[in-house]
């Protein structure tokens, strides 16, 4: 949002943070200077004291971050922190405004923090005063909260820049965020919270996943639901809050949210998707502050983001659990594995249905291409490539440039293939009611995906015993006449 | 400055501003809410940024139109990547559009790092939302001065007011049952990036004029808010901009108005019409009048009530039916009704004052319209045990809380149904005796 447009900010920060770098540049200098040996090296080893506190810092916040991220998204909460976040605004201008009032130093980080948390935590109960009490849904719920509390933040810091103590008071920092000016304090208040929020989750480990998965069947295995939804929503507040002011609005909700779901790529496991999620926050906060500290003109919070953009589109492409690419192969290769079983039972099917074929079915005898072609609605260049697959598996022979024919290998799984196809359609037929012209296209979506247990069950019920060819023969065909069969002979009970 | 500076030529300007990005917000806001959508307006307007500066390095000025471009080509972009990174990538809706917004925005943060010597964009302007400065930047349109914002916003809420007018079946259709727009030939997808598109045009217009928190109010809570008052679609869509607008119109007065009672000069105009509008989503939540939250409690209340008083008499009935000796008093209804004690004296209050119920030295006793209500309502109860054993088959042991429910909703024609039904028997299963029909009211009492 254009409204937490943090560069005047950010552009402090980072000069302040890197004057004696910067100085001898202009700021007008548009072009990026690539740093020294001298600069890498000082970054990338922690050897200045402000970068240390940067890096470390912002690296434990994005720890906690993805750990806390990685629940909150399992229970779809994850634009949770965003209206959150929006909400501490005014509590943290109403404190300052009371404490200021009061003749206390309304600038003390924890006041501010505290009067955040409040409305922070009276903006959650009002998402879930809404959800639960009217018609509205989750996300109308969080725009509201978001909208009005925003809103009334602004109002109130709008009034205590009129204050004389006030001129914001740096309050803006809550919106922008400070990354590049983050103090020691800050860091350690950061450590500490992470490290609890983090134990925290370790602990209710177990009651925190079945929250997550399973609302219904936690409540009924008398697990309290409501205090574990609050006790999630208390962790979110305080990373979110601790975070709020070292790195500002947006970053807080893109730590919130991107690890967590790069890492859902990577595993099933909720344990193992934790750990994920909090290494790619770490490390893209880590890789983010770096950079940012070795390219004086990159922002701090920006970059952190972007880095953690980057391993998100790496994830989502490569991950082996649920990554773009690896859903595509496998489907790929389920493609492929259902057109060579098309193949194979294509030619077993059309050397059975010739009339000298004299009831057995037997290797290398030429089909044409033609036929085959004619079985399925495939175009010429897929059955092309089929049959080339085929024969370097070594399933099917090319007798001619226009006909192919069964290995002996090739005739095995297609005897097998076969068999699986008409049992399941002898198993329509007789258990399901299905009409005999329709079994053809049930069987033929369901048998690729039969495993041999299944088969056996088939075997079983319908009490079929291996005849001669160990194939079953077509309910679609009479074997008497070789003509199609009026009606269904029915199975072979 | 209080109220008594306002000043009709200054503030005049300002309210009809407000008013203009209220409705055009609103008025697509309620497509949103109705989608599940609801803060896609709010992250459209963070994932612009990049937008506003590509189109700024390539034109090399801040002219507004290669500027309206980007926003709203990247605009474009957050809803395409949202839906591709749920689709594609089976993440939640609410994840994507979050990774997006801030991927986004990050981008443009860094971009415009890069050229912030040049570009004079006031974090603090935008922020706040320059309404207040509407007045000042005029043209002169049919020879009054008319502030640039206010013909803009004016445009694009007549181009929103056509989009809702003439696509109103499409969006309805395709915001209720996605399924069944597109198998009737209105490709849901295409009303998506419509509606999109116009948020985004919406959001970039009123970012520049009256800043964002206005926009991502006005686009949520008014539709929320009409949501709770109505349940037609049209209806909800002018409710909607009428809510957005008392809302802007009072949140100018309050902007003026709040801060002086604290000893504090006017604050920020949007700002406060943010807040405006969530007062008066909280009234349309309490109040409202099907779906309000205090009209449903006090709704459950009396229905509550009615059932407990029904118990009463009935249970007063069966007792005096009996001829049990036990004293009917307070506390033996809330014991055998496991009613708490201040619900029973409440019902027991209008009891007495409906003239259903005496109370007597020996406990509560029926007076003769009491009498005659709660012949019907054991009436009912056992003809239902009569005809849920006999003709529904019920087990026997259950019939009775089946009676108990459905006792309290039989009215005098479903009761006639019933008696049909049944061929009005005497005695019910449990060999008690049913009190005729509209009976002479013999006094079983005392």
């Amino acid at each position: 949002m254009i409204d937490h447009l943090p560069i005047g900010p950010m552009l402090l920060g980072v000069m302040t943070l890197f004057a004696d770098a910067s100085s001898t540049t202009s700021i007008t200098d548009r072009s990026v200077e690539w740093p020294t040996w001298e600069n890498w090296m000082r970054v990338l080893l922690l050897r200045d004291y402000n970068t240390r506190v940067v890096v470390l810092g912002t690296t434990l916040l994005g720890l906690a971050a993805g750990v806390i991220g990685s629940f909150t998204l399992l229970r779809k909460r994850a634009l949770m922190g965003d209206a959150l976040s929006h909400a501490t605004l005014p509590g943290i201008g109403l404190a300052f405004m009371i404490a200021t009032s009061l003749g206390y130093d309304g600038k003390s980080l924890w006041t501010l923090l505290s009067g955040g948390a409040v409305t922070g935590v009276i903006g959650i109960l009002s998402i879930l005063w809404i959800r639960n009490l009217t018609r509205l849904k989750e996300d109308a719920a969080l725009g509201i909260v978001l909208g009005v509390f925003f809103g009334g933040g602004i109002a109130v810091l709008g009034i205590i820049q009129q204050m004389p103590e006030g001129h914001a008071a740096g309050l803006e920092s809550f919106i922008y965020g400070k990354t590049a000016s983050m103090t020691t304090g800050d860091a350690w208040m950061i450590g500490v919270a992470g490290l609890t929020t983090t134990l925290v989750c370790v602990l209710f480990f177990k009651e925190l996943k079945l929250l997550c998965f399973d609302e219904g069947f936690a409540g009924s295995r008398g697990f309290p639901v409501v205090r574990l939804d609050l006790l999630l929503m208390a962790l979110v507040t305080i990373v979110t809050i601790v975070g709020l002011q070292a790195v500002g609005l947006i970053l807080m909700i893109a730590l919130l949210v991107i690890p967590a779901a790069a890492a859902r790529f990577w595993t099933d496991r909720m344990t193992s998707m934790m750990f994920f999620s909090a290494w790619i926050g770490a490390f893209s906060c880590m890789i983010g502050a770096s950079l940012s500290a070795i390219f004086p003109r990159l922002p701090s919070g920006a970059m952190i983001v972007i880095s953690s953009a980057t391993v998100f589109i790496f994830s989502m492409m490569l991950g082996p659990k649920r990554g773009v690419l690896i859903r595509r192969y496998r489907r790929q290769m389920l493609n492929r594995k259902i057109d060579r079983q098309h193949l194979l039972r294509g030619l077993y099917e059309l050397i059975e249905q010739r009339p000298n074929s004299n009831e057995k079915v037997d290797a290398n005898v030429p089909v044409s291409w033609d036929q085959l072609l004619q079985i399925r609605s495939w175009k010429p260049q897929r059955l092309t490539r089929c049959i080339r697959r085929a024969r370097q598996e070594q399933l099917v022979h090319q007798e001619t440039q226009s006909s192919v024919s069964l290995t002996p290998a090739g005739l095995e799984v297609a005897t097998r293939l076969v068999h699986d196809h008409r049992l399941w359609e002898i198993y329509l037929i007789t258990y399901a009611d299905v009409a005999a012209s329709r079994v053809d296209r049930d069987a033929d979506r369901i048998e690729h995906v039969l495993d041999a247990e299944i088969i056996d069950q088939l075997e079983d019920l319908l009490e079929h015993r291996r005849d001669v060819h160990g194939v079953p023969n077509s309910p679609h065909v009479d074997p008497l006449s070789g003509n199609l069969a009026t009606e269904p002979r029915n199975g072979n009970r | 400055m209080g109220i008594d500076n306002f000043i009709w030529e200054l503030d005049g300007w300002i309210i009809v501003a407000g008013v203009l990005s209220a409705v055009s917000a609103a008025l697509l806001g309620n497509f949103l809410v109705l989608r599940k959508m609801s803060l896609l307006g709010d992250a459209i307007s963070h994932a612009i940024l990049p937008g506003l500066a590509a189109a700024f390095f390539i034109s090399h000025s801040r002219n507004s139109i290669p500027m309206f471009l980007g926003a709203v080509i990247v605009g474009l972009l957050t809803a395409v990547f949202t839906e591709w990174i749920r689709g594609a990538g089976q993440v939640d809706e609410g994840a994507s559009m979050g990774v997006v917004f801030t991927s986004l925005f990050a981008i443009g943060l860094v971009m415009i790092v890069q050229a912030a010597d040049n570009v004079d964009l006031d974090p603090g302007c935008v922020l706040y939302g320059a309404i207040e400065f509407t007045p000042l930047d005029t043209w002169l349109i049919l020879g009054f001065d008319v502030p640039r914002v206010v013909v803009v916003l004016s445009v694009v809420t007549l181009i929103n007011l056509l989009f809702v007018v003439l696509f109103y079946k499409e969006l309805k259709i395709s915001s209720f049952d996605p399924s069944l727009s597109t198998t009737s030939g209105i490709p849901s997808w295409l009303m998506h990036y419509l509606l999109m598109t116009f948020v985004a045009v919406t959001a970039v217009a009123s970012f520049e004029s009256v800043g964002n928190i206005l926009v991502v109010a006005m686009m949520v809570v008014p539709p929320a808010a009409a949501y709770m008052l109505t349940d037609r679609l049209a209806w909800m869509i002018v409710a909607s901009a009428v809510i957005g607008s008392i809302a802007a119109i009072t949140g100018h007065f309050a902007a003026i108005s709040v801060p002086a009672w604290f000893g504090y000069h006017s604050t920020s105009t949007a700002s406060m019409m943010a807040v405006m509008t969530g007062v008066f989503f909280l009234l349309a939540a309490l109040f409202g009048p099907r779906h309000g939250v205090l009209v449903r409690t006090i709704r459950q209340r009396v229905l509550a009530l009615r059932i407990l008083s029904e118990d009463i008499i009935g249970l007063v009935y069966r007792v005096h039916e009996k001829q049990l000796t036990t004293k009917v008093n307070a506390q033996f209804l809330c014991e055998s009704l496991l009613a708490s004690s201040v619900s029973t004296r409440v019902s027991l209050f209008f009891l007495a004052r409906k003239g259903w119920i005496i109370h007597r030295e020996q406990g509560f006793d029926l007076t003769e319209e009491g009498q005659k209500h709660a012949e019907q309502l054991v009436r009912s109860h056992r003809l239902w045990e009569y005809y849920l054993i006999n003709e529904a088959g019920v087990d026997e042991n259950k019939i009775h809380e089946h009676a108990e429910r459905f006792e309290h909703f039989t009215n005098k024609s479903l009761g006639q149904r019933l008696s049909d039904a049944t061929d009005s028997p005497s005695i019910d299963p449990h060999g008690s005796p049913i009190p005729p029909l509209k009976s002479d009211h013999n006094d079983s009492g005392s």
